[in-house]
């Protein structure tokens, strides 16, 4: 083997070498994270944590069970919100997108996608908390929904796009009308994949705290109306962690991992919803959260 | 237990249903696929289209139950008469029409996510207003005019994809009889299936000769022999000849006719 | 052309069965060919109303920056791009070290993401067996599901004090004596910064590089290894120049990613006013601005100010991620790939 040849053959070991180095490295990231996460959160993981409201600033114990629940109600309202306006959307641009209200629909959604949340969150501010005169969990949940309608679209049209066309033309030819093709046969192929994009959707905006800043706001106490500001995980995390109190500290960490809990099984649960469908089409892989 | 005996086929109406075409033209924007075509397809009988690819013949067949306006960019001129009632007329509504036309397609295309008894009953939900006893008398039927009654009878609310290719497109089969429409129109039904299933088809579309009036665009010169009364020869988008099948293969009128049917062209 | 067929027509096929009792009469009126079809229109309605919120959100998104930062933008004009003085009592705003400051940190994040993320896309696409694609593809997924104030949360209590202890001082003893490596590592600075961001857009990068790589044709490939190219020469000199224009896209949405953070940078980066070089130094950056500062603001002026820093980072992330989708749209002709990326 000529010495040209040897050399080539040792870059092509040392470069395939360092790529696997480099997703390793990637892949380390992680692993220190969420071993962190659990490692910090884990031993504060009692039922008192999980049932109680926060306690006065600078005293031990306390909970974030008003957190919990008002990220139920606010991420639950935003789906109430968002998943109708996003997969009508997403059937909308599938169905009759081929047109110029199409295209102007499909642009903004990809502009929306990259509008940054805490934009997002002064916007719900100026058309809502302004108005209303106070944060409220509705200006937050609205905020969210933005962030989600755009995404949903997308992907909820991309697969209904993946439902062969012969089998709308099965459904037309037996006399379906085309409202009812689109919902009973073509829809309905693609459920899995929507569920999927709809779960990543939830998954996602579960994660958010920048919108929900001057929204939202965040509530020491407990509350479940939706008209008064509440708090979520996201806030109360972002409260501990940038606090004085090395007992904030570790609710903070605590709090990370209930909500990075919420996050992976709602991940989980969408990937599982494409796994246990006979014949539906494959969803692709999807990031969620920011 | 024994079974059930059959349910009675319907009556016919008219048992010489006639379709038409005339002088029927197809076109995509402003290129005609189908050229002034003139056929009348008697009622009971299986008439076969055939010609080269590109010819034609399956545009032509999607004009019959007007899916060819869902097609990017195509209409027609001229006129389809379902006994005497011209289909192009405005105010009328192609899913109604839809519904009296059947359609069987190239490759077997189930429902994915119905049962094999859903799949068939698909057609009939869609008209609506059927009792739950309508509807099973009405799927066992269609599955038996489709010779899929023995296979599928205790699967009936399995996965319709669970099936073979050619049980899948017998299934197809029922699916389009069970309304009880008055023409089937095959589009190549058999083109992706292996001889035996192939063959249980043909056999169908002897059967089913009693009861509808069959259209088949086939690329199977031996099935259209086999199967077939009349046979149609497209070409260019053109209809070069038409009559009874044995005339047309034994002693065809045109030389084009000749030249494809013994193979000098494909 | 027309023909008919000349023969007479047959006799009709024998009659089924005369003798079968009553039998099953199909749907009355089912012979009728006229009718109207409205359920076909109100669904259309009904979906293009729902359409029709997305552009009307986005004009009113605009609308109100605009609106709000006008106050602003008729007073500081082209200033406020440019001056670094951001006093609010006495109503002066320059958003100069905020604007440097996400230029800055997201630049530094992509050069250290980008080796990354391509390297793991890479490695996932053209070398890793194949009973490994699926665990790594998923565990370089789930870094992308990690909440933004999560990694704020890790990057307080477990990156500032490994960067203080660990890499710093090397760092400082090596190369501290150029400008970039200058001044007190108190913790929060600008390397925190663009070191959170990086690890939070490689899975973004990655992912999209992935979709771009797979969907080189592998002629590309088998064309160069059948040339005698090296497996690696053959990714490198045929599949990654075909890709290219994609992938340079695929960066370019993670830079956009990177401008429109917000919680893990202001945890990290020091939120101070202050253009300087050294990246050991506190900054700031406009999304940290806003969420720090917004429910501060006391005047009309400051709110104003603030909507008008919205505003340009608004613009910033349009026209990044635009010129990313134009890229990448031109390997990946048109398809979805990417936008569920962000």
């Amino acid at each position: 083997m000529t010495a040209r040849r040897l050399r080539r053959r040792v870059v092509s070991t040392l470069m395939t070498g360092l790529v696997g180095v480099l997703s390793f490295l990637a892949v380390l990231a992680l692993v220190l994270i969420l071993g962190n996460l659990i490692a910090k959160g884990a031993s504060s993981l009692d039922w008192s944590f999980f049932t109680r409201n926060p306690v006065p600033a600078g005293e031990a114990g306390g909970g974030v069970a008003n957190a919990i629940v008002g990220t139920v109600i606010v991420v639950g309202l935003a789906a109430l919100i968002g998943l109708p306006v996003g997969i009508g959307t997403g059937l909308y641009l599938a169905e009759y997108g081929s047109g110029r209200l199409g295209w102007i629909v499909r642009f903004v959604a990809d502009v929306l996608n990259g509008t940054p949340s805490i934009v997002v969150g002064i916007f719900a501010w100026t058309w809502l908390v302004k108005p209303m005169g106070h944060f409220s969990a509705f200006a937050g949940s609205v905020a969210l929904a933005v962030l989600m309608i755009p995404m949903l679209a997308r992907t909820t049209e991309e697969m209904v796009r993946l439902v062969p066309h012969s089998l709308r033309e099965a459904a037309l030819a037996l006399g379906y009308p085309r409202w009812r093709t689109s919902l009973r046969v073509v829809a309905r192929t693609a459920l899995a994949g929507i569920v999927t994009g709809s779960l990543v959707g939830i998954a996602r905006i579960a994660g958010e705290t920048a919108p929900l800043l001057f929204t939202a706001l965040g509530n020491l106490n407990f509350s479940t109306s939706v008209t008064q500001p509440m708090q979520t995980l996201s806030l109360q995390i972002y409260t501990y962690a940038t606090g004085p109190f090395a007992e904030w500290h570790r609710l903070a960490w605590a709090a990370a991992l209930v909500l990075m809990g919420l996050v992976l099984l709602l991940s989980l649960a969408a990937r599982w919803a494409v796994r246990s469908r006979h014949g539906a089409p494959p969803a692709p892989p999807a990031p969620p959260a920011r | 237990m024994a079974p059930p005996p059959p349910p009675p086929p319907p009556p016919l109406a008219d048992a010489r249903l006639r379709l038409e075409t005339v002088r029927l033209t197809a076109l995509y924007g402003r290129r005609a696929v189908v050229k002034d075509v003139s056929i009348l397809f008697p009622g009971h009988t299986v008439t076969a289209l055939i010609g080269p690819s590109g010819c034609g013949k399956t545009t032509f067949l999607r004009c019959l139950n007007r899916m060819h306006e869902l097609s990017e960019g195509g209409w027609t001129t001229g006129r389809v008469l379902l006994d005497g009632e011209d289909i192009y007329e405005p105010g009328v509504d192609p899913v109604r029409l839809r519904r009296r036309i059947g359609m069987v397609f190239q490759r077997p295309t189930p429902f994915p996510t119905m049962s094999v008894y859903d799949n068939v009953a698909a057609g009939l939900r869609v008209n609506g207003g059927r009792s739950r006893g309508d509807l099973d008398a009405a799927v066992e039927r269609a599955l038996q005019q489709a010779a899929l009654w023995d296979e599928v009878r205790d699967r009936l609310r399995h996965s319709a994809l669970g099936l073979s290719g050619g049980q899948q497109q017998r299934l197809c089969i029922a699916r389009a009889l069970a309304p009880e429409p008055e023409v089937l129109l095959l589009d190549e039904p058999t083109a992706s299936l292996d001889p035996s299933g192939t063959q249980r088809i043909e056999e169908l579309c002897h059967e089913l000769k009693t009861r509808y009036t069959i259209v088949i665009v086939t690329h199977n010169l031996q099935q259209a022999a086999r199967v077939s009364d009349y046979t149609a020869f497209f070409y260019l988008g053109e209809l070069i000849e038409v009559g009874h099948t044995e005339a047309v293969f034994t002693k065809p009128a045109k030389e084009q006719t000749e030249a494809y049917i013994t193979g000098r062209f494909g | 052309m027309t023909t008919l067929p000349v023969e007479p027509l047959p006799a009709p096929a024998p009659a089924p069965d005369a003798a079968s009792p009553t039998p099953h009469a199909p749907q009355a009126g089912w012979r009728i060919l006229r009718g109207v079809n409205a359920g076909d229109r109100l669904y259309r309605a009904a979906l293009t109303a729902l359409a029709l919120a997305l552009p009307l959100l986005l004009l009113a998104l605009l609308a109100e920056l605009v609106a709000s930062a006008w106050p602003a933008l008729t007073r500081f004009g082209g200033r406020f791009l440019w001056t670094s003085v951001w006093d609010p009592v006495a109503g002066v705003f320059g958003a100069a070290p905020m604007i440097f400051g996400t230029l800055a940190s997201s630049l530094l994040a992509l050069v250290i993401a980008v080796p990354l993320a391509l390297g793991v896309a890479i490695y996932l696409t053209e070398f890793a067996p194949k009973w490994l694609r699926q665990p790594v593809a998923f565990l370089v997924e789930l870094l992308a599901a990690i909440p933004s104030v999560v990694y704020g949360l890790w990057g307080i209590f477990v990156l500032i004090p490994f960067l203080r202890t660990y890499v710093v001082p090397p760092l400082r003893a090596v190369v501290g004596w150029t400008p970039f490596f200058d001044g007190v590592f108190y913790g929060n600075s600008l390397l925190a910064g663009a070191m959170i961001l990086a690890i939070m857009i490689v899975p973004y990068i990655a992912a999209v590089s992935r979709e771009v790589l797979v969907a080189v044709p592998s002629s590309q490939r088998e064309a160069a290894v059948g040339m005698g190219a090296t497996r690696w020469e053959a990714v490198w000199t045929a599949v990654v120049p075909y890709g290219r224009a994609g992938l340079i896209g695929a960066v370019i949405l993670g830079l956009g990613r990177a401008l429109g953070e917000t919680m893990a940078v202001t945890m990290v980066i020091g939120n101070r006013h202050d253009i300087g070089l050294s990246v050991l130094q506190p900054a700031y950056t406009m999304a940290a601005a806003l969420a720090n500062e917004f429910s501060e603001a006391t005047t009309d002026l400051y709110l104003s100010a603030l909507f008008e820093v919205g505003l340009i980072l608004f613009v910033i992330t349009v026209v990044v991620n635009a010129c990313a989708r134009l890229l990448i749209w031109r390997v990946a002709r048109g398809t979805a790939v990417g936008s569920r990326a962000l």
